[in-house]
């Protein structure tokens, strides 16, 4: 079980998790939502070529490079987790 | 105010590039994205020049393409990913040059989301499955193969997810006849989510992952996982497998796995080979900057097989493999050649390397050798320990090379792309010329260029010569019906003719046959081998032999017109008799026994060419001074009746009929067009039944000040008409649609078709006193481009109001300026290090300038001259400085002399944007605008992105806050401020003391400065949140926008509230407003939106010809130019949105997205109609659109005319330029119910202003 439903019972929410990545719930940190927010972005910046163009010219870098650095930066692009408390 | 949405000029740029045999022919075609477009291009083998097969819009976005091959197929399919959330399978249909989907597959939500399959495509070499997967977790695999009917079939689809995986790239393995495997390389970010000491995130390792399909058990599984290279980027497939006939194998199967530094051989239970990417030994390089692999192409020959990868510098290497068998020896690696950095790279069998290129233009390569046998140092994995594997995780030691000039490749072809256009201007500079041009500044690095394009198409001239006398018209005509060329061209002049060989040389002859003491009518070659010239006193028939048989007219009377075709000659006499003569069997001219009296004089005759086949065309067309044009009978039961009669609103000056081919009429059949040009200008265009002669489906068209001459001319072996006026224009069908486009070249008197050997397919044409022969090399096109190179990407450029020249900014981070070189390379001679003056000195737009870390900046301010179309001046930043932002201003304070003010920035970082100091660099003008001199810089602490003139002082966007300044000695002198903004002004239009802000991620806000107070306030603003790329005001309280993500809206400001902001003198009122939603107290209405799918840079309001309606013309990123006229009648809006929502029905879009869904991407679609989808109504089958056109009311001729009316109304002269339909007397027009009837009456007006005129 992913970590977003911890807490959560309703196994058919779980199923929409488990199948939509991505998908919010009440219990959502900052974080996580944030981190959500930052690979659906950066997996849209690739996937629009004009997006990505756009990107490339403003920082002189080839497309290649903007695309393979955007999809490097999906893996954590909000820094590691908050430490949790307990 | 409602907006009809019409792309002038389609995306330049090439997303990705495929090559395969989709014909089913023996020639190979690319099928290149060009992001929402679908483009076939064929590479002529002979030629070498690549011409476009079929363009079409897709109505969404192309993420992928690949190209496959059922096992023992002949002809390649294509498979397209999209953001449609749907797979689809085209082929293309070479009868009728269309694509066709075989298959499209549902498997998921639309959008190019993070999970849903479509970012990637791989497919197995033998053409048995295929996957897609999306960028995260989601990989479908379908197999492929064929029915009974040999039909290509598709499977429903097997998963291979893996949660939480990011996959960076997938290939298709080549595994010969074994079970379909694909590779994928991904990250697992589970436990990096979980660790909060980031060490998880640190060990976090790439996998090299198969995928296998069972065809046996239809199921995939994972069948081997190994961690990789951390900074892989891109798999390569290597070929593998055994030949069916002998038991060798292609090669050694398994993958190049690129990675930054190195590229790696992988395959399962085999040994890994790693070899450094070499790098240019350049002394400025950035030791830590590492160097990838953005683009490769593996090529199999017989027997042997190489890949090119490219960096994403542009050097190309070239990678072998040494195997034996299964077993890899040695993987090697070598510098190639240099090309522009691609998108795609494709290999032709034919020899040819064609290179999308990312930016700028694309390219046609051929290989002149495969540089086997060159001095080029090669690195193998075999000089490495371990086969360069012995410590994974240390780099290599790097290897090295010296780019030079190109060797093993020639440039065979260039595309023309405008991709990116950064920024553009509208304006008519150019001396002579009616029509504006558009500016554009396009490019990245060192390839940019600044370009003017002017409608028409391009004329490339061969020769041009002064003749003696002014002559008054040309012909060329060959001897014998099946001369493959042209042997006399004739000139008639108001005494006398001319006739002349072509040969070697173009000389003089005497003893043709033709009367050269009068002037000539018409010329024609006419039945197997004789020539016939008509002059006003008669037709002389020239046979093989040189005898001549002639004809006299009847004592006081001459000829005023003639047409002739192979069969048939008509001429008429001043006494408006016509005179008809048609050959018979024996070759000899027949008069027929009645002359048909005309009533009034003839001032222009037509007859067709003799239809294939048949012994004459059976009608003529007779244009009379009595303002008509009469179709009289030529068919032997009913010689020389009156058919139809048009009436005319002025006299005919020419009459011309062809059979033309226009697919929106007629898809297989060419359409008989009658074209009568009249004396104030105006073209007719009607078609003429074939059966009962009437004249149906007339369209207008304004072509120039001078009475109209028509022609009818062969433009690639196709007939088509030139008619000139004041400007030339040529009607031709290309692509099977009919095109009708002025000419760029000096105007026309007369012209005439013209063949040789050396121009076989060139035209001829006098203009004063000069003779010139020319061609059309680029048909189809309609815009023609002349382009200045520049020497960075430009940001922004202005023009100056009276000198006419255009002052650019350009900037390129990550680059060195040249002062900033200079300074280096002298620093490290000092330093005692060799320098290679070769490599320093390398032209920067061919190989690009070095890489430097970020923050550096090479930045410059160019003055340029449109009209000579060169460089004035470049002035260079110094001090890591770089332009971002410039306006002419006149200072009230110096009485408003003009200056140039430019917003530039020290040591800018774009994320987070920061930068040591801006500055406001202003220039005064000297030399008549022709050079700069710098006053003073000033100062500002945030970069100024935006500057303006505003009321005689200066308004500039610094970061976050917008100021005033005015001149002062030493400095521009901050007079006032406003930091409200939330993220940074990128855009600054004002109108009386309105300034609209629009804000780069915050949409646009409605600032009023009020003077007496010296107040900046802000009182409205838009209630979403906008990522502002341009604006431009529509009027007083309405502006249109483009945003970053391909959308363009219209917001306006309620009229009420406008006007009580301006009613308050000091501002008051609005500074104890209470804000609204957390901004200003008003809010704006959004009343248009519309996705283009192109990122706006810059927005127009425009009328392309003087006198004309006013548009929006906008530009888009990848090279798209488009326009949004404003309709002008309800009713108009109410056929074409019906219209619209019928053919959005038909499905059309070529990767299955709902295109309502499409113009919708992220906002509903408003008031816009998309123009595009409309004019496809043209090429749908005519079942489907007398369909349409049944439920519309009208006629399929009603619905066609109506939607070329609505393209040249806003694209070319028309009658409603009578009319002063701007853009802010329509929003008054829409606002209230009776105003729509008032406009109504207006348009009735117009009509009959039509039908006076």
């Amino acid at each position: 079980m992913s970590s977003e439903l911890r807490y959560t019972a309703n196994t058919q929410l779980e199923h929409l998790h488990a199948r939509y990545t991505g998908t919010g719930h009440a219990d959502l940190t900052k974080w996580e939502w944030l981190t959500h927010q930052h690979r659906d972005t950066l997996s849209s910046i690739v996937g629009h070529p004009t997006l990505a163009s756009y990107l490339a010219i403003a920082d002189g870098e080839s497309i290649g490079r903007v695309k393979f650095e955007m999809t490097e930066r999906m893996l954590q692009p909000c820094g590691p987790p908050p430490a949790k408390d307990d | 105010m409602h907006l009809y949405n019409l792309t002038l000029q389609p995306p330049t740029a090439i997303t990705q590039a495929i090559v395969g045999n989709f014909s089913g022919a023996r020639h190979q075609e690319i099928i290149v994205s060009r992001g929402t477009r679908l483009e076939l291009l064929r590479p002529d083998v002979q030629t070498g020049k690549v011409s476009t097969v079929i363009a079409s819009d897709v109505f969404g976005e192309i993420r992928s393409l690949a190209a496959f091959r059922l096992t023992g197929g002949t002809k390649d399919y294509a498979i397209v990913g999209s953001d449609s959330g749907r797979i689809v399978i085209l082929d293309y249909d070479p009868r009728t040059s269309s694509f066709v989907k075989v298959h499209q597959e549902t498997y998921g939500k639309s959008g190019a989301r993070r999970i849903v399959p479509g970012q990637y495509l791989a497919a197995d070499p033998k053409g048995r499955s295929v996957m897609i997967s999306a960028m995260e977790k989601a990989k479908l695999v379908y197999i492929l193969n064929r029915d009974a009917a040999a039909n290509l079939t598709i499977s429903s689809p097997l998963e291979a997810h893996k949660n939480n995986a990011i996959i960076h790239h997938i290939v298709g393995l080549d595994v010969g006849f074994e079970n379909p495997t694909f590779a994928a390389l991904e990250v697992d970010y589970s436990e990096s989510d979980q660790d909060p000491t980031g060490e998880a995130f640190n060990a976090a390792e790439k996998m090299l992952t198969y995928y296998e399909l069972d065809l046996g058990l239809n199921h995939v599984v994972r069948k081997w996982s190994e961690p990789t290279d951390p900074r892989a980027n891109l798999l390569v497939q290597v070929p593998g497998g055994q030949l069916a006939s002998s038991d060798r194998y292609d090669g050694p199967s398994g993958v190049l796995v690129c990675c930054e530094d190195h590229i790696i051989y992988r395959h399962m239970d085999a040994p890994q080979h790693r070899m450094p990417i070499p790098r240019r030994r350049h002394p400025l390089e950035d030791p830590d900057r590492g160097l990838i692999i953005v683009a490769a192409v593996m090529h199999k020959m017989k027997g042997a097989f190489f890949f090119l990868l490219q960096s994403e510098e542009g050097d190309l290497y070239k990678v072998t493999i040494d195997h034996d068998e299964q077993d890899v020896k040695a993987v090697k690696i070598k510098y190639f050649d240099t090309v522009p950095t691609a998108s795609s790279l494709c290999i032709l069998k034919s020899g040819f390397l064609f290179v999308a290129s990312e930016f700028g233009n694309h390219y046609l390569y051929q290989f002149q050798k495969l540089g086997d046998d060159d001095n080029e140092p090669e690195f193998s994995s075999t000089d490495y320990p371990g086969y360069g594997m012995a410590d994974p995780t240390m780099p290599l030691p790097r290897a090295y090379f010296k780019p030079r000039p190109l060797d093993n490749l020639t440039l065979v072809d260039e595309l023309e792309s405008l991709d990116p256009i950064v920024d553009s201007k509208v304006m008519n500079i150019l001396p002579n010329s009616d029509t504006p041009q558009i500016f554009t500044g396009c490019g990245r690095g060192a390839r940019s260029t600044f370009r003017m394009l002017r409608h028409g198409l391009d004329v490339e001239e061969v020769v041009s010569s002064d003749l003696p006398g002014i002559p008054n018209a040309v012909w060329t005509t060959k001897l014998k019906e099946d001369d493959e060329f042209d042997s006399y061209i004739i000139l008639s002049f108001v005494n006398g003719t001319l006739v002349l060989s072509i040969g070697e040389t173009i000389e003089e002859v005497q003893d043709t046959g033709f009367l050269s003491s009068a002037p000539t009518l018409a010329v024609q070659q006419i039945g197997a081998n004789a020539l016939l010239q008509v002059h006003p006193q008669g037709i002389r028939h020239v046979l093989s032999d040189r005898r001549v048989n002639e004809w006299r007219v009847p004592q006081g009377k001459t000829i005023v017109a003639a047409t002739t075709n192979k069969r048939q000659v008509v001429v008429a006499l001043s006494s408006a008799e016509l005179v008809y003569f048609e050959l018979d069997l024996d070759g000899q001219l027949n008069e027929y026994q009645d002359r048909k009296a005309m009533g009034s004089t003839v001032l222009a005759l037509s007859i067709a060419e003799v239809p294939e086949g048949r012994q004459r065309t059976p009608f003529l067309a007779v244009g009379c001074e009595d303002q008509t044009v009469r179709i009289i009978s030529l068919d032997p039961e009913s010689t020389l009746e009156t058919i139809s009669l048009q009436a005319l609103t002025a006299p005919p000056s020419a009459i011309c009929i062809a059979d033309m081919l226009d697919a929106g009429i007629n898809k297989t059949q060419p359409t008989t067009f009658v074209n009568i040009g009249l004396q104030n200008g105006v073209l007719l265009r009607t078609v003429l039944d074939p059966v009962n002669g009437q004249l149906t489906d007339t369209r207008t068209r304004f072509l120039g000040t001078r009475p109209i001459r028509l022609l009818r001319v062969m433009v690639q072996r196709n007939p088509g008409i030139l008619a000139l006026s004041s400007r030339s224009w040529l009607n031709y069908t290309h692509q099977n649609l009919m095109h009708f486009t002025p000419l760029i070249f000096e105007n026309l008197d007369y012209a005439w078709s013209f063949s040789a050997e050396l121009c076989p397919e060139g035209l001829i044409g006098i203009s004063g006193s000069v003779l010139r022969i020319f061609q059309i090399p680029k048909l189809g096109t309609k815009l023609k481009q002349d382009a200045i190179p520049l020497e960075y990407t430009p940001r922004k450029f202005v023009s100056h109001p009276t000198s006419g020249l255009f002052y650019i900014i350009e900037g390129d981070h990550r680059v060195m300026g040249d002062a900033a070189v200079r300074e280096h390379v002298e620093n490290l001679r000092e330093q005692g290090k060799m320098i290679d003056d070769d490599i320093v000195n390398l032209p920067p737009d061919q190989f690009g300038r070095p890489k430097a870390p970020a923050g550096t900046w090479a930045s410059c301010i160019q003055i340029i001259d449109p009209v000579e179309a060169k460089t004035i001046e470049t002035i260079h930043l110094d001090n890591n400085e770089s332009a971002f932002s410039l306006a002419i201003v006149p200072f009230a304070a110096k009485n408003g002399e003009l200056h140039l003010v430019v917003g530039t920035a020290q040591d800018t970082f774009l994320a987070p944007r920061s930068c040591t100091s801006g500055f406001l660099r202003t220039y005064r003008f000297t030399d008549d605008g022709r050079g700069l001199e710098l006053l003073h810089k000033t100062e500002t602490n945030d970069v100024p992105m935006a500057v303006m003139a505003f009321q005689g002082r200066l308004a500039v966007g610094v970061g976050k806050s917008l100021r005033l300044y005015d001149m002062g000695k030493k400095k521009l002198l901050r007079k006032v401020e406003n930091k409200t903004f939330s993220s940074a002004i990128v855009t600054l239009n004002t109108q009386g003391s309105r300034i609209i802000v629009g804000d780069m991620q915050d949409s646009i806000f409605y600032v009023v400065y009020k003077a007496p107070e010296n107040r900046l306030l802000s009182f409205a603003d838009d209630s979403q949140s906008r990522w502002i790329t341009a604006t431009t005001m529509v009027d007083y309280n309405t502006v249109v926008c483009g945003d970053r993500f391909g959308n363009v809206f219209v917001n306006r400001l309620d009229a009420k509230v406008s006007d009580q902001v301006d009613d308050d003198p000091t501002g008051a009122g609005i500074l104890h407003e209470k804000g609204l939603l957390a901004g200003a107290p008003h809010k704006t209405d959004m009343i248009c939106h519309f996705h283009v799918g192109d990122i706006i840079t810059a927005i127009h309001k425009v009328s392309l010809v003087a006198g004309a309606r006013e548009v929006l013309l906008y530009t888009g990123l990848h090279g798209t130019i488009g326009i949004l006229v404003p309709f002008v009648s309800k009713e108009d809006v109410d056929f074409i949105s019906t219209l619209e929502q019928h053919m959005r029905t038909e499905q059309i879009s070529l990767v299955g997205r709902d295109h309502l869904a499409w113009r919708g991407y992220y906002v509903p679609v408003k008031a816009v109609v998309d123009g595009d989808l409309c004019e496809t109504f043209a090429r749908l089958p005519a079942n489907k659109q007398s369909a349409i056109a049944g439920e519309l009311d009208r006629t399929v001729g009603e619905v066609l005319k109506k939607l070329e009316q609505l393209r040249v109304n806003a694209t070319s002269h028309s009658y409603v330029g009578v009319f002063d339909g701007n853009i802010t007397h329509l929003t008054t027009c829409h606002s209230t119910d009776s105003d729509i009837s008032a406009l109504s009456s207006c348009s009735v007006k117009i009509f009959r202003n039509m039908e006076e005129d």
